[in-house]
């Protein structure tokens, strides 16, 4: 069974088309991520999912209940973390997790097991105000607020964006203990690194999915060899690369350049011989692995 | 049940936590009372006025002196010239400038009749009126008296029909205690009209709507939730504003505390509605706070809280119908200071229902849990 079923889902804001025709399917007790940059639609989507929305066209199933129709019956039984953190920072973490049992109609205890990994770290602060948390903390209290009441799907926006590199690892660990538990998990992520985490992923882009598949699967695709330039001008070589006759793409990507060649495969040497001539210095050349990054840059790449 | 009874709780939480609000709740209402209700006065006391006496004659002073001892006049200048009784009206050292002309005591006792003039600056015209009805009483006190004397002993009166004025309800035209129920209702709508408003905009602007919207919270739960404690703050305001009235101006508290506050809980609610209204149709603190200004000021400069409304054009005065602040001023003034029952002002407090049924259910008709 699936857990959500989208058909030909589309959203306009006047002119403006948020999402458009999207079509998906995410199973149940799948951990699915969207990758995509800002204002890809990502936001929009998960709105509508969590019948915050209204769409325009198409429709949404989530675990078998219709979006816009049956969404009385489907907010209880789904979480929802936005992008922006929204709790009540004037309350404590008590309160605030007090507060969201409660308008769920059930209690801290009654499901206290689900949150206990997580609430644990937080618990040392129970009485401090949300607003006084640090980012990370934050983050944690919002995901306890949004599984309290023990949801069989939990959508969550951006959950680590502005949040340190530690954090983040520590949030995706504690998701795949959740999804251990059979709850189903979407999330979205404007970091690509992120992308490796999900059982199955979706690129977004302009409103619309450019592809989906197993992380494995997509990096298997990417068939052009990748060479990976250092140097010391690294501005310089991008701008030089960017002139080489047989360029495909080049990204920055870490303290390297990812080159790839319109020819598939080609000798390092020419490439080079081709930016001593143009001046560049201490040029470092290694073929690399491709990502995941390279494989969406590249699909980004071929719809822009 | 649980539920309301929760959010309520946690609305009073963030209230009692917000630096902001307690000064608002407590400290609000005192400044209010004592400083509008000696500021918003329409008594009018030391009234500077400079006299022309042309005529220099034991009546001509007796006059000037009824004035001086009145109460409410002080002689600032004298002089024989108009043109410098002019000068004193425009550079603002006087309010009025009063003129016995020549002959005043040889006319009054040859015909009975005799003639002064009055210069009164009548920018404000509201205390030029006063200014006027003063001088008029003052001088009508004095011709009574200068006939009384000259009528031998033996005659009758002439037909002098004397006006006897008695200020009902407020007997010593005090425009404190006229005023104070006025402020209190400005008071109770300011509490209502913005707390409640800003409210749920704050909740729009911190992003936890979105948390509300997806639980299953009712939207009933969530509308009592909200409007419950600015309710109970309003009749609380009501109430320390009462006790302050009481204790400093003397307010005489002559109706039933079960019809001022019964009212007071109608009205709020009317009150609670816009508020609430305003908050669905608003994104951000700043433009409710605007819209809510709009609708305050109408409200209380209709309402007759400063200006009567009888004094009104007949049009202004049908849309004061459908103001809730002029019926709530009323009533309040009423009970207060009449002792009005419930049946006196049975059409008003009929007419305040209606428009809290009506504010309230567009309010709720309004608010959405899903946008589009």
């Amino acid at each position: 069974m699936n857990a959500v079923t989208v058909n030909d889902l589309t959203k306009t804001y006047g002119k403006i088309t948020a999402i458009n025709r999207l079509n998906f399917t995410v199973n149940k007790g799948e951990l699915f991520g969207f990758i995509g940059p800002d204002g890809a639609g990502k936001t929009t989507l998960f709105r509508i999912l969590t019948t915050l929305l209204l769409p325009d066209g198409g429709s949404a199933n989530v675990i078998g209940l219709d979006a816009v129709k049956d969404f009385k019956k489907l907010r209880p039984q789904i979480g929802y973390m936005p992008g922006r953190f929204s709790l009540y920072q004037d309350l404590t973490v008590q309160e605030n997790l007090a507060f969201f049992a409660t308008v769920f109609g059930t209690t801290i205890e009654e499901n206290y097991d689900l949150i206990k990994d997580i609430y644990v770290q937080i618990e040392p602060f129970k009485n401090r105000r949300a607003g006084k948390l640090s980012g990370g903390m934050k983050q944690k209290l919002a995901l306890s607020c949004a599984l309290i009441h023990k949801p069989e799907i939990l959508f969550l926006d951006e959950p680590t964006t502005g949040v340190d590199a530690v954090s983040r690892q520590e949030f995706w660990e504690m998701l795949k203990r959740l999804q251990a538990k059979d709850i189903t998990i979407i999330v979205s992520t404007p970091y690509m690194d992120e992308a490796s985490l999900c059982d199955r992923v979706a690129l977004i882009q302009n409103g619309n999915i450019l592809g989906i598949d197993t992380p494995e699967n997509i990096v298997r695709d990417f068939d052009r060899p990748i060479l990976a330039v250092k140097s010391s001008n690294m501005y310089g070589l991008l701008t030089s690369l960017k002139t080489f006759p047989n360029v495909h793409s080049v990204f920055p990507f870490g303290e390297f350049l990812h080159y790839t060649d319109r020819r598939g495969k080609f000798e390092p040497q020419e490439i080079t011989h081709y930016l001593t001539q143009l001046g560049i210095q201490n040029i470092e050349t290694a073929w690399t692995q491709p990502t995941i990054e390279d494989s969406f840059m590249a699909l980004m790449e071929q719809h822009a | 049940m649980r539920t309301i009874k929760f959010l309520v709780q946690k609305e009073f939480l963030q209230i009692f936590r917000n630096k902001g609000m307690l000064p608002i709740i407590f400290v609000m209402p005192i400044i209010q009372l004592l400083i509008l209700s000696n500021a918003a006065t329409f008594d009018i006391r030391n009234v500077t006025y400079h006299l022309i006496d042309k005529d220099q004659s034991t009546m001509s002073r007796q006059l000037a002196e009824k004035f001086t001892g009145s109460g409410y006049f002080i002689l600032k200048n004298s002089s024989f010239s108009y043109e410098a009784g002019q000068q004193d009206l425009k550079s603002n050292t006087v309010n009025m400038v009063l003129e016995i002309p020549k002959f005043f005591e040889r006319d009054l006792g040859n015909s009975g009749k005799a003639k002064v003039q009055l210069t009164i600056n009548a920018e404000d015209g509201n205390s030029a009126g006063l200014i006027q009805s003063y001088s008029a009483t003052i001088i009508s006190n004095f011709a009574q008296e200068i006939t009384g004397k000259n009528i031998a002993p033996g005659m009758t009166l002439p037909n002098i029909i004397q006006i006897e004025h008695a200020f009902w309800y407020n007997p010593e035209l005090n425009y404190k205690t006229y005023m104070i129920p006025g402020i209190l209702v400005a008071l109770v709508t300011m509490i209502g009209l913005f707390l409640s408003g800003m409210n749920i905009v704050r909740e729009k602007e911190i992003g936890t709507i979105e948390q509300l919207n997806v639980t299953p919270i009712k939207k009933h739960q969530f509308i009592i939730g909200k409007l419950l404690p600015f309710w109970v703050i309003g009749l609380f305001e009501l109430a320390f504003g009462l006790v302050i009235g009481r204790l400093v101006f003397n307010l005489p508290l002559t109706g039933s505390f079960a019809l001022i506050f019964g009212t007071a809980a109608i009205y709020l609610l009317v009150v609670l509605g816009i508020g609430l209204f305003i908050s669905t149709v608003t994104d951000t603190q700043q433009q409710a706070m605007l819209i809510a200004w709009f609708f305050m000021v109408i409200f209380l400069l209709m309402g007759g809280l400063f200006t009567p409304i009888d004094s009104m054009p007949a049009w202004a005065q049908k849309v004061t119908l459908f103001n809730p602040v002029a019926h709530y001023v009323l009533m309040m003034r009423s009970i207060l200071l009449k002792g009005s029952g419930f049946l006196d002002l049975y059409g008003h407090i009929v007419a305040l229902s209606v428009f809290a049924v009506l504010m309230l259910s567009l309010a709720v008709l309004r608010y959405r849990k899903v946008s589009d």
